[in-house]
């Protein structure tokens, strides 16, 4: 127990480092994947060759090898950023393909009878998109997008290894100091389990207030 | 009917309607100009390569000894052993986590439920540094059982998904023929569960074999520490982007390969008549909300 009273400051550091982590991540990784979704389901080839590629290179890729080639290879060509930053670059555009794939497997549930009802009532565009589309689709891609903030903020400790300030990176600290190994990692599990728990019990409650009744 | 039999290949969506010939005509001057900007930033990248000296002989000297190719390949090596050992041993306990949350007795039923959504919940990462920083294990050993731990649990909840979509009529007529729990289990829920899961279940592998590079950061001497071996040789003018060129195709290949194959075989096993009774799940990894 002491292992915790005594460096709390320091374990709340991890935690909110993963905190913030997970949310610049997921924010970077809903837009680029709303875009990319976009882009796969355009009527223009050219955008969906790219969304395609993004997505099967991305969802391939070893989370690792991407962290090893963002944070130590864009410094080769100039980019220094904050570890920070890269990191949250680098959990972003991974995540982001995986989003993408949800969003586009959402936005292929809603029948196509809803949108051809909605052209020949004269909506535009825009009108069909926001109004008939996306709100069925949004319906069925909550636990989706929800299994995979998680995994988000899972693949986060990757980032703590590569020394960003994180959760799972305390441990080195207070190793050296001697404390408990084991009763370390009992905290740093429990920091998990309260940022992953927090996430689905959000996106249950989300799916019960939305979600389709199945 | 006529209108697709005209256009072919082009239908409606809910987001479009089949393109009148303006619509091609704009879809066609967008394609044109999104291609060119695509090439462009491709050839930028290449340019900033080229500028920074990425493709001299001494970067990619190192290639040609036949030891670095040796390390590479022992890497490489390393890296499909550890991802066989952990799909092998997570499979068997998926299995038996699996059986445990469908037990009939509530204890045994807890702890599976338990054990299940506590390794789900926790980054596979913090699992395999507990094992080799806390318990002293060797590398490989670590790196195997953190990914057993977490992959199991989560091909125990495939498992489970996969037998209770087995249609009520199927388990009820073993029981009406007067077949055991256990028989009803192996002969008849366990083969179908298997097949309609086969393509996820193969999903899952993929995240076990991405996985299998977290090693790297426990200093197992996979395929990534081979390549960092070498980008961290000043001889060869530290050939960072080079390794990365080199290694990267190799291992999104093979999950690519994998990712692939899991979904030829969700084609497969829908159409075979095997599968009447349950519905085949797509092809890719498992994406319960834990807590459910």
């Amino acid at each position: 127990m002491h292992v915790l009273t005594d460096n709390f400051e320091l374990y709340v550091q991890g935690f909110l480092g993963t905190v913030q982590l997970t949310v610049y991540a997921s924010l970077l990784a809903l837009v680029l994947g709303f875009l990319m979704a976009s882009f796969r389901v355009a009527p223009v080839g050219s955008f969906r060759v790219f969304g395609t590629v993004w997505v099967n290179v991305l969802r391939n890729t070893p989370l690792t090898l991407l962290f090893f080639a963002v944070l130590l290879g864009l410094p080769r060509f100039g980019v220094v950023l904050p570890f920070q930053l890269f990191a949250v670059l680098t959990l972003g555009c991974y995540t982001s393909a995986f989003i993408c794939e949800a969003l586009r497997s959402g936005i292929n549930t809603v029948p196509k009878g809803q949108g051809e009802a909605a052209r020949s009532l004269g909506m535009t565009f825009g009108q069909t998109l926001g109004t008939v589309v996306l709100p069925q689709a949004f319906r069925s891609v909550i636990p989706p997008i929800g299994s995979t903030l998680i995994a988000l903020a899972k693949n986060s400790a990757i980032a703590g290894a590569f020394s960003v300030t994180e959760l799972l990176g305390t441990y080195k600290p207070l190793n050296e100091m001697g404390y408990n190994i084991i009763w370390t990692f009992v905290w740093i599990a429990v920091g998990y389990l309260i940022i992953t728990l927090s996430i689905s019990a959000l996106f249950n409650v989300l799916e019960k207030r939305y979600g389709v009744a199945r | 009917m006529t209108a697709h039999a005209l256009h072919g290949d082009q239908e409606s969506t809910a987001l479009y309607d089949v393109p009148g010939p303006n619509a091609l005509r704009r879809h066609f001057l967008y394609g044109i100009v999104s291609t060119v900007v695509i090439l462009g930033l491709l050839a930028w990248i290449l340019y900033l390569l080229f500028d920074t000296h990425q493709f001299t002989a001494a970067k990619w000297r190192p290639f040609v000894y036949e030891g670095i190719q040796e390390l590479l390949l022992k890497g490489l090596g390393n890296t499909l052993r550890a991802f066989v050992y952990a799909s092998v041993l997570s499979m068997v306990l998926g299995a038996v986590l699996a059986t445990g949350r469908l037990s009939a007795h509530r204890p045994v039923r807890w702890a599976a439920t338990l054990c299940v959504e506590f390794f789900r919940a926790m980054p596979v990462l913090v699992m395999i540094f507990f094992i080799f920083v806390a318990l002293k294990v060797q590398p490989l050993p670590a790196l195997v059982a953190g990914l057993t731990l977490y992959n199991g649990s989560v091909l125990a909840e495939v498992f489970r998904t996969g037998i209770n979509s087995v249609e009520r009529g199927q388990r009820e007529a073993a029981y009406a023929l007067g077949m055991r729990k256990t028989q009803v289990m192996t002969f008849v829920l366990a083969p179908q569960a298997v097949r309609a899961m086969l393509p996820a279940i193969i999903s899952q592998l993929v995240v076990a074999l991405k996985d299998t590079s977290l090693g790297f950061l426990i200093t197992y001497e996979e395929f990534l520490h081979a390549g960092k071996l070498i980008a961290s040789n000043l001889d060869y003018d530290l050939p960072f982007i080079p390794v990365v060129m080199v290694i990267s195709p190799i291992y999104i290949g093979m999950c690519m390969l994998l990712s692939w194959f899991a979904t030829w075989v969700a084609r497969r096993e829908r159409r075979s008549p095997k599968t009447k009774a349950v519905e085949v799940a797509p092809a890719e990894p498992g994406t319960v909300l834990p807590g459910r």
